[in-house]
């Protein structure tokens, strides 16, 4: 299991929004596909996934706030 | 260093975009180190993903009856408008060769528009909590950007005309009731849009210390001679 957690996107930058899911649960990711778009102010930025495998559980939805650190994701490796 | 700059002239918005695309996909696979496009849009109104449908004033059909065209866009921020009164430049750089930081990133923009309006004799500024360049109440230049592997792609447009603001009547712009202005508007006289962008790419240049610059135009042949290289 790996956890995809919210990193650095700068100094000061305590949070972002999640703004995008390209994937839903239950989806095949592969590793460095894009998986979540973040926006903070008038900059948004594509996380991708650290691996290959299935998403098994997607822990905020758009639109919601998350802090640096907190996990966004959890995927299943393969 | 490889650093290309591209002149698109007139362009549309999704041409614009799918240059972005290409070099971006050649900056993120090390071929190129930076780029910059510079182009003018024909009338087109689009939605960062901040945006809504609210963010319009006018009706969908009203936008496109005066053949203004809408897209929802990958890029930060609401809504905003682009016309051929604006220069716009998309910059297209490894964050990883400077700092890793959004924000950062959003204020050398803002820094950068700051200096090139200074060129002009413009004492221009920022506001607290709202990204863009400004003079006194008005806003003078838009920003919005999307980053990808750590390379940056959308980018800035500045009012240079004084007769292309009308359209911002039909929205709101950045999801707000705010003053649009020019540098016409400003200076009171007739501006070219092509000496904003020679004053913008030394500022640039001298930023992202790049080192050659490839000028090209759309066909690889040189559209601004007489711009480029380091002091």
């Amino acid at each position: 299991m790996v956890k995809v957690v919210l990193p650095e996107l700068g100094e000061g930058i305590r949070k972002a929004t999640v703004s995008y899911w390209f994937f839903k649960d239950g989806q095949k990711v592969k590793e460095k596909e894009d998986l979540v778009e973040l926006t903070t102010d008038k900059a948004t930025f594509n996380l991708p996934s650290p691996c290959s495998g299935v998403i098994s559980e997607i822990m905020y939805s758009e639109g919601d706030s998350v802090e640096v650190g907190q996990i966004l994701a959890v995927i299943n490796e393969e | 260093m490889k650093f290309q700059v591209l002149d698109l002239g007139l362009s549309e918005y999704l041409d614009a975009l799918t240059w972005q695309k290409e070099l971006h996909a050649k900056v993120v696979n090390l071929e190129l180190d930076a780029a910059l496009i510079f182009c003018r849009h024909f009338p087109v109104i689009t939605l960062g993903r901040k945006a809504s449908e609210a963010s319009l004033k006018a009706s969908k059909d009203e936008i496109t009856g005066r053949r203004i065209k809408l897209f929802y866009v990958d890029r930060g921020g609401d809504v905003t408008y682009h016309g051929p009164g604006q220069l716009t430049v998309y910059p297209i750089i490894n964050l990883r060769n400077f700092k890793q930081d959004l924000h950062w990133y959003l204020r050398t923009l803002e820094s950068l528009v700051i200096a090139c309006l200074r060129d002009f004799g413009l004492s221009a500024g920022r506001k607290e909590g709202l990204t863009g360049v400004w003079i006194a109440d008005a806003k003078i230049a838009a920003i919005g950007v999307a980053v990808r592997q750590w390379v940056t792609y959308h980018g800035v447009t500045i009012n240079v005309k004084k007769n292309d603001l009308d359209n911002f009547g039909l929205i709101h712009p950045c999801g707000m009731d705010i003053q649009v202005s020019s540098l016409e508007d400003f200076l009171k006289k007739e501006i070219n849009i092509r000496d904003v962008q020679s004053s913008l790419l030394d500022k640039f240049n001298r930023m992202f210390k790049v080192g050659n610059i490839t000028l090209g135009g759309r066909d690889g042949e040189s559209s601004f001679a007489g711009v480029g290289g380091r002091d």
